[in-house]
């Protein structure tokens, strides 16, 4: 495959090797080999259907949570291998905080949407939760907005304003990795450059995967790039690399119509 | 032949026998509605729900009745709520639809929903007061309405849990939180309304029930002491005064009054919790 | 690790409920099976057909008069409440306005849940002296189906009318485009494609008439007799087992619960029926 481009800089964080996922007989990704490099953003590309979300819960397994989901294939985090049953799965999806395209607060208070995670992971003193509750809020630049309010439900705040509290509470868990499943795809162009904004801020202090449709966002955002596309049936991986690579010079004839918008 | 006038015709036809038959239905309810009123209201009152009866029932009230009424619905709800929302959780978060267990655990599920409450209540006779030894007693009677509630209860905490979005629980398994966490603090209390639905049916079950009674909690109109004893239910007391009581109709009719009153409430609101909360109706959930 | 331990202990204690809820109904045969078990095997099946009545005492257990009365009961319940209630469906989604539909809905789910004792108190107390000024004694077949039917019509009307109502949106439109009638189209269109759902309704309510106790034991006048007109009176299955397990002893306790089996029985074909019913359903 063309797409093996070697990471300059950043060692890679996960490493997948021939990663294949099925849906009961019919595959949704197949024979994806992609390394993603610590502490960079990763985009992943590519139309509808292609993969790309069931990429990003292969790499939390949340797949295991859909019936019927298998993974193969070789997949490491930081060398070890997260396919194997061993894996303790609360622990992995600690590491590898998840955003999703729809923003999906609890049906509780703002408060206890950061606090109830927290308190599971063991954190059970209230001025550390009250800490860890503003930090994380200002990392998102919700504190200001919302500190008055922390008690209103958190199906109360606006779209924009829900997605960076899902931020926020998956921050406040320290992950490592953080995955964005089209994380501005259902808010609107004001909330959709705030959050924008807020994931390039996070550059270098965490590692980043994020699955968008939008070319231009790609290009500003992120560091690596990842064009997936559907061929014989299957979601494949067809060309990946430098964002500058990518765009400027495509290896292949398919992502070379896709980033100049004539395909896709 | 001219076609088209007869089909209109038909259509006229077709229109007053659909709005005849309904209105024949409604007829038949508020009938009975207003008969069990005017016959049944005269008599009920603070006094008539406290005081015992007298004479068999024909003078005094139904105030053990209604405390042993209380005991058989608390004693099968206290039952039958963690076996049906054990049984429903399972059902829903932890089976997939092929898996055995579930497949053959919701299958006796519809076949017990379908037992005449008449065998349950052979059953209960058969188990709970002369295998385990209960005689008739209160218990006997709770216990043999626990099994009889419970594919409803299930069936509507079931659904209550499949409403719930997938996302909660997906977001809840990103974040790194535990199954029984999820469920815990998640889960549960987003299905509430499938749970106030169940438990509301299962009430009304139980409160209606006759059959099952007669000869598991018995006919004894004191009231009781402990769950061992045998208690009468409102529902029996009702078919005790009507069949066996010789001018019994007077006080029969206010009981069933207050029955009525009692199940109409119970599934006035199950109902209206299901159509808003669920979007079905009672009957076909 | 530990929090894993949690889970699987959930996921045990869970299964282990699930499996009590679902082992109750072995226990319920079990249960009725063995205390059948002593009649079948001191009177045996066949006597329970071709002994010449029902006189437990004399020894004699011919449940045929019974199962008559249960049979022409149901049958008669089910064949009035059938047409009435896919009319009221038909009513509520084709023919009244939304806020007739909505209540009379309401009224019909409230019906459902009325105790069978308050519907056989009633019966007893109007629709029998009623039919007393017919003929007497009032407490007759007749007075069974009328009860029945207002108590089944509930189950066949909610199925039928959800039904029809998941069908008649996307036919009716198109059956409207033809220039059909409103009756052709329901006829034609909508009850056709509605069909399954209502036949499972029908066999759930079946399997309610027969399992019935208290409303036909209050109004049917339980004489153990085949009865010969609408006006004579009927003792049905269930109410056997309610009026005589008060006192039966030995083999007449036992054939009750023979009864109590072949009751299950016919409930276990119904919802089974019903099921299939359904699956056409689902597929249609
Ligand atoms: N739970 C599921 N069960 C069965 N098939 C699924 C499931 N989820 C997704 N698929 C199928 O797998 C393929 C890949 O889906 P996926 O959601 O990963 O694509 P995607 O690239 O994220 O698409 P989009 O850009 O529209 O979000 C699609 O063909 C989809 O229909
Ligand atoms: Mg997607």
């Amino acid at each position: 495959m063309s797409s093996e481009h070697p990471t300059e800089g950043n060692e890679a964080l996960f490493e997948a090797e021939n990663l294949t996922l099925v849906y009961g007989d019919t595959p949704a990704f197949e024979g994806v080999s992609l390394s993603i490099p610590a502490g960079e953003i990763t985009a992943l590309v590519g139309p509808s259907g292609c993969g790309k979300t069931s990429f990003l819960m292969s790499l939390n397994r949340l797949s295991d949570l859909v019936p019927n989901c298998r993974v193969t294939g070789s997949l490491r985090l930081g060398g070890q291998d997260i396919l194997s049953s061993e894996v303790d799965l609360i622990a992995l999806r600690r590491r590898v905080g998840m955003i999703f395209q729809k923003p999906n607060a609890f049906p509780f208070s703002i408060r206890k949407n950061l606090t109830f995670p927290l308190q599971e992971h063991g954190v059970r003193d209230r001025d550390k939760l009250a800490t860890l509750v503003e930090a994380s809020l200002r990392d998102v630049g919700l504190w200001d907005e919302i500190k008055d309010r922390l008690d209103a439900p958190a199906l109360s705040l606006s779209g924009g304003q829900q997605q960076r509290l899902c931020l926020a509470r998956a921050l406040a868990l320290k992950p490592e990795v953080l995955l964005l499943d089209e994380p501005c795809s259902a808010l609107d162009p004001l909330s959709s450059g705030v959050v924008e904004d807020l994931i390039v801020s996070l550059r270098g202090r965490y590692t980043i995967v994020i699955v968008t449709h939008n070319l231009a966002q790609a290009r500003r955002v992120a560091d690596q790039v990842a064009v997936f596309w559907v061929q014989g049936g299957a979601g494949r991986l067809i060309e990946s690399g430098s964002v500058g690579q990518v765009f400027e010079d495509p290896q292949d004839e398919l992502t070379r119509s896709y980033v100049t918008g004539q395909r896709g | 032949m001219d076609s088209l006038a007869r089909s209109q015709r038909g259509e006229k036809l077709a229109q007053v026998v659909m709005w005849s038959s309904a209105a024949l239905v409604s007829a038949v309810f508020l009938w009975m509605l207003s008969d069990l009123v005017t016959n049944g209201l005269g008599r009920v009152s603070w006094e008539f729900l406290t005081s015992s009866p007298s004479d068999s029932g024909r003078a005094g009230g139904i105030g053990p009745i209604v405390v042993s009424t209380l005991l058989i619905v608390s004693v099968a709800m206290v039952v039958a709520i963690p076996i049906g929302v054990g049984t429903a959780v399972y059902l829903a978060e932890f089976t997939s639809t092929e898996s055995l267990l579930g497949r053959l655990v919701r299958r006796s599920l519809d076949v017990l929903a379908g037992v005449p409450s008449i065998v349950f209540g052979l059953f209960g006779s058969a188990f709970f007061c002369k295998t385990l030894g209960l005689g008739f007693s209160i218990l006997s009677g709770g216990l043999t309405l626990a099994c009889m509630v419970l594919p409803i209860l299930i069936r509507s905490v079931e659904v209550g849990f499949r409403e719930i979005p997938d996302h909660y629980r997906l977001s809840a398994a990103a974040l790194g939180l535990s199954r029984t966490s999820t469920l815990l603090h998640l889960l549960l209390p987003a299905a509430a309304p499938g749970l106030a639905v169940g438990l509301v049916l299962g009430i009304g079950r139980a409160a209606a029930e006759t059959a099952a009674l007669i000869f598991t909690s018995g006919y004894v109109d004191r009231t009781p002491e402990s769950v061992l004893d045998s208690g009468r239910a409102l529902s029996v007391h009702i078919f005790d005064l009507s069949m066996n009581v010789p001018g019994g109709t007077p006080n029969a009719y206010a009981a069933a009054l207050v029955l009525l009153g009692l199940l109409l409430l119970i599934n006035g609101a199950a109902s209206g919790l299901a159509h808003r909360w669920l979007g079905r109706n009672i009957a076909t959930l | 690790m530990s929090r894993f331990r949690v889970d699987e202990g959930l996921l045990w204690s869970l299964r282990g409920v699930a499996f009590l809820a679902g082992t109750i109904v072995v226990f319920v045969v079990a249960f009725v099976g063995w205390e059948a078990s002593a009649a079948l095997r001191s009177v045996g099946l066949s006597r329970f057909v071709t002994d010449p009545s029902w006189y437990p005492s004399e020894g004699l257990y011919s449940v045929l008069p019974m199962l008559v009365g249960t049979v022409l009961v149901t049958a008669g319940a089910v064949l009035t409440a059938t047409p009435l209630g896919i009319m009221a469906a038909i009513f509520c989604n084709h023919y009244a306005p939304a806020f007739v539909a909505r209540p009379y809905r309401r009224m019909i789910e409230l019906m459902s849940g009325i105790p069978s004792v308050v519907y056989g108190f009633w019966g007893l107390v109007t629709l029998v002296p009623l039919i007393a000024q017919v003929e007497p004694p009032g407490t007759s077949l007749l007075a069974g189906i009328m009860i029945l039917t207002v108590m089944i019509l509930p189950t066949v009307t909610l199925f039928a009318d959800s039904s029809i109502g998941r069908v008649s949106e996307e036919y009716t439109r198109g059956a409207a485009a033809l220039g059909l009638t409103r009756w052709a189209t329901v006829c034609h269109v909508v009850l056709p494609a509605a069909r399954p759902g209502i036949v499972a309704g029908v066999f759930l309510a079946t399997a309610r008439a027969i399992g019935e106790t208290m409303a036909v034991l209050m109004v049917c006048g339980n004489v153990v007799k085949t009865p010969g007109s609408l006006f004579d009176p009927v003792r049905t299955l269930t109410a056997n087992i309610a009026l005589e397990m008060a006192y039966a002893m030995g083999d007449h306790r036992s054939a009750l619960f023979v009864t109590g089996l072949v009751l299950f029985l016919l409930i276990v074909a119904l919802v089974w029926g019903a099921e299939l019913a359904g699956e056409g359903r689902a597929r249609g």
